[in-house]
């Protein structure tokens, strides 16, 4: 496997642009400015790269979409409001690597005939957006942009701008309110023009396909999912971090040598494998699925954004989701009621469980409220919560009957485990003995 | 009320970049809240004149995002994430112990008005839980021993 996007990351001052060049840096672009931009739209549409902001949208197809004939300008949005809980790569590529991104970015915006393009980065996120504009400053002073500029744009705490039509309303001074599409941003975007929104892991893998061509980056993964892909990876697991992964590797096998398995004495009860809002697959299903679009979807979950967050046997299902519905809930824009009243009802109804005061029947209400947010609501954050609802229910129950009960062995403190030396979802101080 | 020179060289600078004002907005959102510290009921309106919009629409914009302040901060703001990987590493009992160590609650500013300590949602940092973000800075593999550290250098 070539490393596509983190051959760089080992280097000293890796994130200047005087070590991208060194090691051959903006060749890429180079080469693709040689070739007309519907070409570099084909070379794209060839590899078969597919977008790595979690919905994984064929990435020259969106390219192509762009009309050029309306006598608009065109956008080029980047999307760098990484947010999506288990999900870290985008920082580590654009803290070590922002240079990547920036051919990236120039490639696509030729492709698509861009005069602008605009790096839609979290509020939280300073290192890298420091960074980010350093790199920008050094390669307009080397002359790498032409006539293209790229504007770094600061957004200010909230998830859901990192949905592609929110995002857009957010860079056009609004609340961040996802649109109803269609109309689809390639037609009518930002401004009212025809726009692209691509992910930075996206953008970043460009400069690898024009450098080796698109036959050498769909020669690793699978058919379906060409190429490599980062996996950032947390929770209480041997060697947590950032991996570049050849898409289609067994997960058993990538969490054994790469990421070392457990810590010592943990034992994995379960994964979410694609960032906090796919389905969680339990240790068996880990055992047998692959790291692709296709393997996962075969498996009831979803590839996502690849954010793995890695959950231990001493971890109460019921506490994690709980925190999962905080979380959706306080993120709902408000726009439509099945999500800002699901994920709110939800919410409640966790939080009593998890503190032992369910009342009978909380079950199959957390299920109602679930199937009522699916799909239902103009983005898919609704669908976000309701995955998670219905996939830790139908593969943990006994543990949220043992909540509605009040007999969660898991929540009780444990002998010689006083609450002060509490970790992680267990038992906790911050909650009634149960 | 004004801006100072500084912020409206930034301002006009940022109008630069696109073709209508309003999209300026939580760019100058920022420059104020870096030079008033917050943004008050004044702010909002002085930004709305600057950028030729309703107070309202400033106002809702603010109240959209969780980043803007609408009261003034501590000198230090203590951004505990709460989100599911930080709490598998145990960031309820970080937080516990801030709040005992301080004396406020999450939310809360201590009287001397040199911490104000919150919970966020999930810092994109989930392999280093427990994150705090203390003003625009990340800390990482958190416990209360550490976080003591960092609050005596805060000094």
């Amino acid at each position: 496997m070539d490393r596509v996007l983190t051959k760089n990351f080992g280097l000293p001052d890796s994130h200047t642009i005087e070590v991208y060049e060194k090691s051959g840096g903006y060749q890429s672009l180079q080469k693709a400015l040689s070739m007309t931009p519907e070409q570099a739209i084909d070379e794209t549409k060839r590899s078969g790269l597919r977008g790595r902001g979690g919905a994984g949208f064929p990435a020259g197809m969106k390219w192509g979409f762009v009309p050029q004939n309306t006598g608009k300008p065109i956008y080029l949005c980047v999307n760098a409001d990484e947010s999506e809980p288990g999900t870290f790569k985008d920082r580590a590529l654009l803290e070590k690597d922002p240079h990547r991104l920036i051919e990236g970015t120039i490639i696509a915006a030729y492709a698509i005939r861009a005069k602008a393009a605009y790096i839609y980065i979290r509020g939280e996120f300073d290192l890298p957006r420091r960074r980010l504009e350093q790199a920008i400053a050094e390669a307009t002073q080397k002359g790498r942009l032409g006539e293209l500029k790229i504007f770094v744009h600061r957004g200010a705490g909230a998830y859901i701008c990192g949905e592609e039509t929110a995002l857009i309303e957010s860079l056009e001074g609004k609340r961040g309110y996802p649109r109803i599409k269609p109309p689809f941003p390639a037609v009518q975007g930002l401004f009212g023009s025809p726009t692209v929104v691509n992910n930075v892991e996206t953008l970043s893998a460009i400069p690898y396909i024009f450098e080796k061509g698109a036959e050498a980056y769909k020669k690793m993964g699978t058919e379906q999912s060409p190429g490599t892909k980062l996996f950032s990876v947390c929770g209480p697991v041997a060697k947590p971090g950032v991996f570049e992964v050849e898409l289609g590797t067994p997960m058993r096998k990538f969490l054994t040598e790469e990421v070392g398995w457990m810590k010592p004495g943990k034992v994995l009860k379960a994964v979410i494998p694609g960032g906090s809002s796919v389905p969680v697959l339990n240790a068996q299903e880990v055992e047998q699925v692959n790291l692709d679009y296709e393997s996962m979807q075969k498996n009831g979950s979803l590839l996502g954004s690849g954010g793995m967050i890695v959950i231990d046997e001493e971890t109460c299902m019921v506490r994690a989701l709980a925190n999962l519905a905080h979380f959706y809930s306080h993120e709902s824009c408000g726009q439509c009621s099945p999500c800002r009243e699901g994920t709110g009802w939800a919410n409640k109804v966790l939080q009593r469980m998890e503190k032992g005061d369910a009342k009978p029947g909380d079950i199959e209400l957390l299920l109602d409220i679930g199937k009522k947010m699916t799909g239902t609501t103009i983005c898919v954050l609704a669908d976000s919560l309701a995955m998670p609802i219905a996939s830790y229910i139908a593969k943990f129950r006994e543990e949220f009957e043992a909540h509605v009960q009040g007999s969660c062995e898991i929540c009780k403190p444990k002998i010689g485990l006083g609450p002060s030396s509490a970790r992680g979802l267990g038992p906790s101080e911050a909650l009634p003995e149960i | 009320m004004g801006f100072n020179p500084q912020s409206q060289k930034e301002i006009a600078e940022i109008l630069e970049r696109y073709p209508i004002k309003q999209a300026a907005l939580l760019p100058v959102l920022w420059i104020a809240q870096k030079e008033f510290g917050w943004i008050s009921p004044e702010t909002i309106e002085l930004v709305a004149q600057t950028l030729d919009l309703s107070p309202a629409h400033v106002y809702g914009v603010v109240t959209f995002y969780t980043m803007y302040y609408r009261e003034p901060p501590g000198k230090y703001h203590l951004q505990v994430c709460r989100t599911l990987p930080c709490a598998l590493m145990g960031c309820e009992s970080l937080t516990q112990h801030l709040k005992e160590k301080l004396g406020v609650g999450v939310g809360e500013t201590t009287s001397d008005r040199k911490f104000t300590l919150s919970t966020v949602e999930c810092l994109a940092s989930c392999d280093t839980g427990p994150v705090m973000m203390v003003n625009e800075k990340y800390y990482e593999n958190l416990n209360a021993e550490k976080a003591d550290q960092i609050l005596e250098k805060l000094k």
